[in-house]
This record gives structure tokens, C-alpha cells and sequence, in this order.
């Protein structure tokens, strides 16, 4: 089990749980849902904040918030 | 006689990026207003229209992810929802048709609410274009509303809504997870009245519970609605966006594109926009000479030129600006490129307490402050977009340029440049470093104290690339002058006449007296002018602040320009011009000389030493000496605390700062 802030670029994961209410209550509106796969698109120049793509759009968040999502990685690529 | 016709008032609600307002212009056309709701600074818009007989009220909410709000615009649109004094007859739930899933979250939760509703798959065209097909039918027998697909660009499916709207009904199926919401708020009975409770403040603990069970109960339905409903590839062509976010994101590329559209924007709104403004300034000279001559002299004369009419001119010369800047914030905005800004700046402006898109606003200070405050309204976070506001007049802006130059020339009037370095550009571009400084110290202490209940976070959607829709662009552009003139410019008007009074009137007969005197005394035109200013109570007024600005090495001809100068900053200028009788304004030459020439009662120091040049020039580039923007500032934020706070902390920091420059270098 890692954070989701840990992803590389074009690694995917399943979201598992999360550990901070408020986030998590935000994150899931925005249909980062546990069992939903997410895949680290890209992450800005200067290293931070990351942008993912969930339920067929991309979102962007800061590590700091992705490092409240815990994920399963799925594939390498 | 006629009937008036039935009336009924309907919602547009929806999440950002939903093509709301594409939608609402498209069902009201350019038949809209601003106004505000109480108590807070999110402006309302709503429109008319009429339908099969019935005059229809639009009110086009505030984007919202769902109805527990989580920042003050979506508390905003929840209210709105649930209003019984304002209430809406029929909710129109707007959705991204491309994006089912995610959208249908905010509306099974409005239509838990029982109110009649609609639901419309907005931008149709754009999912039918990614292969996507949805069975209306289908989703309309799963959601227990009509579903309407709506192109709003190209204006079709609008009648059908219309329609519908009359036709609409409460869904009489439930979403939410009733279970849970008995175990854990056994005393309401209903959906609606969670979210009432929880948008005053009810048990949080509690319903913070039950809203993450009941958001994940939500999505298991919507799934099943979704495989029912809709027919969509594997993989979505995503790639346009894609290439065009590697190039935007780009370590080296995106910032010098970041930085293109910044150039872009100035020189549109510092050098360009300066032709439409003195178009307009002299518009109003010619307006002015010819109001004078046709209407009789006298006081209601002077007070309707050089009071209503100078003041208006003062307000429309800043339309060019804004017009042009939200031209460009409202295309950034609608092709989704704001977003990736945001996206590669947060980083370094976090530390700052601001915000990725508070970069705009901040470089657009450096043309005028208005504009820029009036800008803000992207940042949707509160604290951020205060701070935004709260910072941005500290930066150096063109009206500021008229008195750096006046001063910096007296500075080094005996000093010939060395070589390529001019010691006036230096000390120029010294005076706008030392803006931006300023204003990111200043943004460092406001994110230690300004107090928030709103969380803050930066978890923000990155929208598709779409072509910006020029009805949509204009629409904003022509709101945003609309909402100036007619707001702030009140303000403005009000402060003009009242400047007007102080530098026209005297107390007693004392301008008849001075103009006695000039016959005899064989006076000039700029000797009597300069005599009545100083006799004026503008005057009266710089000679009582004397003794405050003394240490500052201030004397009370420069208090008098403090007091006119609170119009605009570049009216110091004109006032010493007024004040040492050199009259045109325009031929700083003479006033440079003049004031060089000045010495000090009774002896033979000069008054204008290198000490107290520099003392002006630090108070000038701070000092709130700008009614527009505190005009500006007081209708962004809706409370007269904002500007009084902007005022007093400026004012002290220029003081503060003239009185330490001024002390050391004398």
C-alpha cells in the first residue's frame, strides 16, 4: 500500500481509503471513489501539485492532499 | 385590459465547468442583471424570458459539486436552493453530458430536495462528437425527471427545455441512503432538512458522517444509472487536451507562455488601452467647454463641469481597462487555459498565502489597481482572493508614473547619467520593485492574519480545452463595466463633488476679494488661480495637516496636492502646477524649476532637497491615494471594513516609511 503522491507519471492505482475526513469528503464529490482507478497524468514544472485522471477527467491537487489517499499501485508503464 | 402573465422563477444549478452560463445566455439572451445576495460577495445573476405565456424569472447559480457546500460560492447556490423566502419553482440541473458520472452526484442530491426539476445534458454536441451516446429515456425513467439534451453554442434543444420547465415535476424516486440517515439523524425527517441543518450549522460531527456514507451510496446507484443510460468507448480521445497540457505544463514552455500572455495582457492594457482613454478624457473636455459656454456662469455651472461631469470622466476612463483585461481573463477562463496557470504557479505562489491565479491580478496592478481588484473574482478561494485584493494597490500602478517622474527628475536634475545606466531609470524601476516587494510582504503577514472558516485546498478540475465563446466572452466584459459604472462609479461620483467643493470653495468672500485685488494689482490668470487654491478649503485643509507632515519634510503647499491628489495620484502633478502658478499642467519643465527654485520661509535652504524627493516618492508608493480603488475594493468585498483597512494600513506604511527615509537622509 502507498500514497497517492507517490505515483510516477502514467501510473495507474486503485484508490483504497483515505486519511483526512474533510479531504476525503471533497476528494470523493469530485469522483475519486474508493475502488476507482486513478492514473498520475502529470505533475507541474516545479514538482508540485500533481495532476490525475479519475472517473474520464483530470484533476489536479497538491502532494500534500494526494498524500491522504491511500492507493493499491496496479501497473508499471 | 391585459393580464399580467403568470410568473414563475427558476434555478440554473449545476458544477463549474457544466456550461452554466453558456446555457443561461442562451435561454435569456442579452435580457440579464447583476445584483448580489446579502450579505456576501458573490454576484447574482439572473435573466427573463417568456414562454408559452408565462414570464419566466432565471436566476444562473454559482458552480457547485454538490450541496453540502465547501467554499462560500457553493454555500451561495446551496442557500439559494433551499430558499423559502426566494424560492425557486423549478430547479434546471445542469450537466456536462461527457461527464455523466461525476455530475450526476449534484443532481440526484437536488432532486432528494422534491422540488420540481429538469435536467439538461449541456455541450450534447461534445459527447456526440467523443462517440458517446446516452439514452435519454432510459436516464429519465432512472431519475424520475424529464432530460432535455441541450447544444447551448449552437442554440439547440432550447425551446424543448423551455418547455419542460413549464412540465416539470418532484422525482418521485429517492437517492439517498435513508438508512443511514435515520441511525444517525433520527430527529430530521427529510433529505432537505439535513442539508438546512447542515447549512445552519447543525450537529457537523454527525452529518459529516452521513454525507460520506451517503455520497458513496450515491455513486453505487449512479454506476448502475450509467451503465443502463450510457454507451460510451473504452477510452476516450483525450488527445488534444493531452498535447496540449504537456505543452502548457512544460518545465521551459509553460512558463514562457505564462509569460507571453502576461506581455500580451500588459500591452494591452498599459499601452493600447491609453488610446481609448484620452479619446475619452478629451470626449469629455469638449463635453465640458461646450456644457460651460451653453449654460449660464455661475456656481450650478462649475459644479456640473468641473464637479458631475469631471467626476463621470474620471469614472469612464477606466472602462478601456477593465474591458480589455476581462476580455482576456474571460477567454483564459473559458478555453480552460486559467486552470493550468493556476496549475504550474501554486507551488510558488502558496508561500505567499496567494494563489496560482492571483499572478493576473497582481501583474495587472502595475497598469491600475481597478481592473485588477475587479479580477480577483477568478480566485475562489476566499482568504487567497482577499489577500489578492488587499495587496495588489501596493503595487506601482501608471497613475503613480506621472509623480515618479516629476520627482525622480528633480532628484537628479544636476546629475548627468555615466555612461548606459541613467540613474532616473534605475531609480524607476527601483520604485516598482520596491511595489512588488511590498505587496508580497505584505501578502506573507495577511495569510498569518487573516482568519478563515472556509478550508482551504487545491483540489480543482482541469476542464478540456474548448474554443472560447465570444457571445460568452462579451457578455462577462459588458457585466463587468456595467457593475463598475454603476457600483463604484456611485462612489467615485460622490468624492469627485466633494473635491470639488473643498478646491473651489473659500470661506466668506475670499475669491471675490482675490479677484478684486488682481485688477488692481495687474495679477495673471495662474497667479490668481494659484491665490484662490491656496485660499480655498482644500487649502485651509493642507495648511492644518502641515504640522503632521512636517516630519515627513512635507510644508503645506505639498499637504494641498496630498488632499486633490486623493482623486487620482497623477492630480499632484496638476495641483503643484495650480499651486506654484505655472498653470498648463502638461509643462513640467517650469514646475520642475519652480519648485527647485523653492526655498524655505525666511531662508536660503531650498524646500525640494534630495531628502525630501525622496520621502514623497516612498510615500507616493504606498499611500492609498486612490477613491477609485477603495470604491473598487468596497464593492468586491461588499464591506466598508476592506477598504478602511486597506486605507489606514497604507497611509501608516507610507507614513512610516517617508518618515525614516526622510530622517536619514536629511
Amino acid at each position: 500500500m502507498s500514497t497517492l503522491d507517490t505515483l510516477t507519471e502514467g501510473q495507474s492505482a486503485t484508490i483504497q481509503s483515505f486519511s483526512d475526513k474533510f479531504l476525503s469528503l471533497k476528494l470523493i464529490e469530485m469522483g475519486c471513489l474508493p475502488g476507482e482507478t486513478v492514473k498520475l497524468s502529470y505533475v507541474a514544472p516545479l514538482g508540485d501539485p500533481i495532476a490525475i485522471e479519475v472517473s474520464g477527467y483530470m484533476l489536479s491537487l497538491r502532494k500534500q492532499e494526494a498524500s491522504t489517499v491511500q492507493v493499491n499501485v496496479i501497473s508499471e508503464n | 385590459m391585459s393580464q399580467p402573465l403568470p410568473h414563475i422563477s427558476i434555478a440554473l444549478a449545476g458544477n463549474p465547468n457544466s456550461g452554466k452560463s453558456t446555457l443561461f445566455n442562451a435561454l435569456t439572451g442579452l435580457n440579464q442583471k447583476t445584483g448580489n445576495y446579502a450579505g456576501v460577495t458573490v454576484d447574482k445573476h439572473y435573466g427573463n424570458y417568456t414562454w408559452k405565456q408565462t414570464a419566466v424569472t432565471v436566476t444562473d447559480l454559482p458552480g457547485t459539486y454538490s450541496l453540502f457546500p465547501k467554499s462560500m460560492d457553493e454555500e451561495v447556490a446551496c442557500k439559494a436552493l433551499l430558499s423559502e423566502t426566494e424560492k425557486q419553482d423549478v430547479a434546471v440541473i445542469v450537466l456536462d453530458a461527457s461527464n455523466l458520472k461525476r455530475h450526476l452526484l449534484l443532481a440526484t442530491q437536488i432532486l432528494d430536495l422534491k422540488i420540481p426539476a429538469v435536467v439538461v445534458l449541456n455541450m450534447i454536441d461534445e459527447a456526440e462528437k467523443s462517440n458517446i451516446t446516452i439514452y435519454t429515456a432510459e436516464l429519465e425513467k432512472l431519475l424520475g425527471v424529464k432530460v432535455i439534451p441541450v447544444d447551448s453554442r449552437h442554440k439547440k434543444g432550447i425551446d424543448d427545455l423551455r418547455q419542460a420547465i413549464l412540465d416539470a415535476v418532484p422525482s418521485g424516486t429517492v437517492f439517498y441512503n435513508f438508512t443511514r440517515q435515520k441511525e444517525l439523524l433520527p430527529e430530521i425527517n427529510t433529505y432537505r432538512g439535513v442539508i438546512s441543518s447542515f447549512l445552519n450549522g447543525g450537529n457537523t460531527e454527525l452529518i459529516t458522517e452521513f454525507e460520506l456514507s451517503d455520497n458513496i451510496h450515491r455513486f453505487t446507484s449512479i454506476n448502475y444509472m450509467v451503465a443502463k443510460s450510457v454507451k460510451q468507448p473504452q477510452q476516450l480521445d483525450k488527445s488534444l487536451t493531452q498535447k496540449l497540457d504537456h505543452f502548457f505544463t512544460h518545465k521551459i514552455f509553460g512558463f514562457l507562455f505564462f509569460l507571453l500572455i502576461l506581455f500580451v495582457i500588459f500591452q494591452f492594457i498599459f499601452f493600447l488601452a491609453e488610446y481609448p482613454m484620452s479619446w475619452i478624457e478629451n470626449g469629455f473636455v469638449y463635453l465640458m467647454n461646450l456644457t460651460a459656454e451653453a449654460l449660464p456662469q455661475g456656481k450650478l455651472n462649475d459644479l456640473l463641469v468641473n464637479g458631475v461631469l469631471a467626476g463621470i470622466s474620471g469614472i469612464a476612463v477606466f472602462v478601456p481597462q477593465i474591458a480589455l483585461l476581462f476580455f482576456f481573463i474571460a477567454i483564459l477562463e473559458d478555453t480552460g487555459y486559467m486552470a493550468r496557470a493556476s496549475f504550474i504557479l501554486d507551488k510558488i505562489m502558496r508561500r505567499f498565502g496567494l494563489n496560482g491565479k492571483s499572478v493576473i491580478p497582481m501583474i495587472s496592478s502595475v497598469a491600475c489597481a481597478v481592473p485588477s481588484i475587479m479580477s480577483t473574482r477568478t480566485i475562489m478561494n476566499w482568504k487567497d482572493r482577499m489577500i489578492t485584493i488587499m495587496v495588489a494597490p501596493l503595487i506601482s500602478c501608471s497613475a503613480r508614473l506621472p509623480v515618479y517622474t516629476l520627482l525622480i527628475s528633480m532628484m537628479f536634475a544636476n546629475k548627468k547619467s555615466n555612461g548606459i545606466f541613467s540613474y532616473e531609470g534605475l531609480v524607476l524601476m527601483g520604485m516598482y520593485l520596491l511595489g512588488f516587494a511590498a505587496a508580497l510582504i505584505a501578502a506573507i503577514i495577511l495569510k498569518y492574519v487573516l482568519k478563515t472558516t472556509e478550508k482551504s485546498y487545491f483540489i480543482m478540475e482541469l476542464p478540456v480545452y474548448r474554443r472560447p465563446q465570444m457571445r460568452t466572452v462579451l457578455m462577462l466584459v459588458f457585466n463587468k463595466v456595467k457593475v463598475f459604472l454603476f457600483d463604484a462609479g456611485k462612489i467615485i461620483l460622490a468624492i469627485s463633488i466633494v473635491l470639488w467643493f473643498l478646491t473651489s470653495h473659500a470661506p466668506g468672500k475670499t475669491f471675490e476679494d482675490i479677484e478684486k485685488q488682481a485688477v488692481s494689482q495687474n495679477l495673471t490668470e495662474n497667479d490668481i488661480n494659484a491665490q484662490k487654491l491656496e485660499a480655498s478649503y482644500a487649502g485651509i485643509l493642507g495648511k492644518k495637516i502641515e504640522p503632521a507632515i512636517r516630519p515627513l519634510g512635507f510644508d503645506w503647499k505639498i499637504g494641498i496636492a496630498l488632499i486633490t491628489s486623493f482623486a487620482a495620484r497623477e492630480v499632484f502633478v496638476g495641483t503643484m502646477a495650480t499651486i506654484y502658478s505655472t498653470g498648463d499642467s502638461e509643462n513640467t519643465e517650469t514646475l520642475r524649476e519652480k519648485l527647485m527654485a523653492e526655498k524655505k520661509y525666511g531662508t536660503a535652504q531650498p524646500v525640494y532637497t534630495v531628502a525630501v524627493c525622496w520621502s514623497l516618492l516612498v510615500f507616493y508608493a504606498f499611500a492609498m491615494q486612490c477613491m477609485s480603488t477603495l470604491a473598487t475594493t468596497y464593492r468586491e468585498t461588499r464591506h466598508w471594513k476592506w477598504p478602511a483597512i486597506q486605507l489606514v494600513f497604507m497611509s501608516g506604511l507610507a507614513y512610516l516609511s517617508s518618515l525614516i527615509v526622510y530622517n536619514a537622509l536629511s
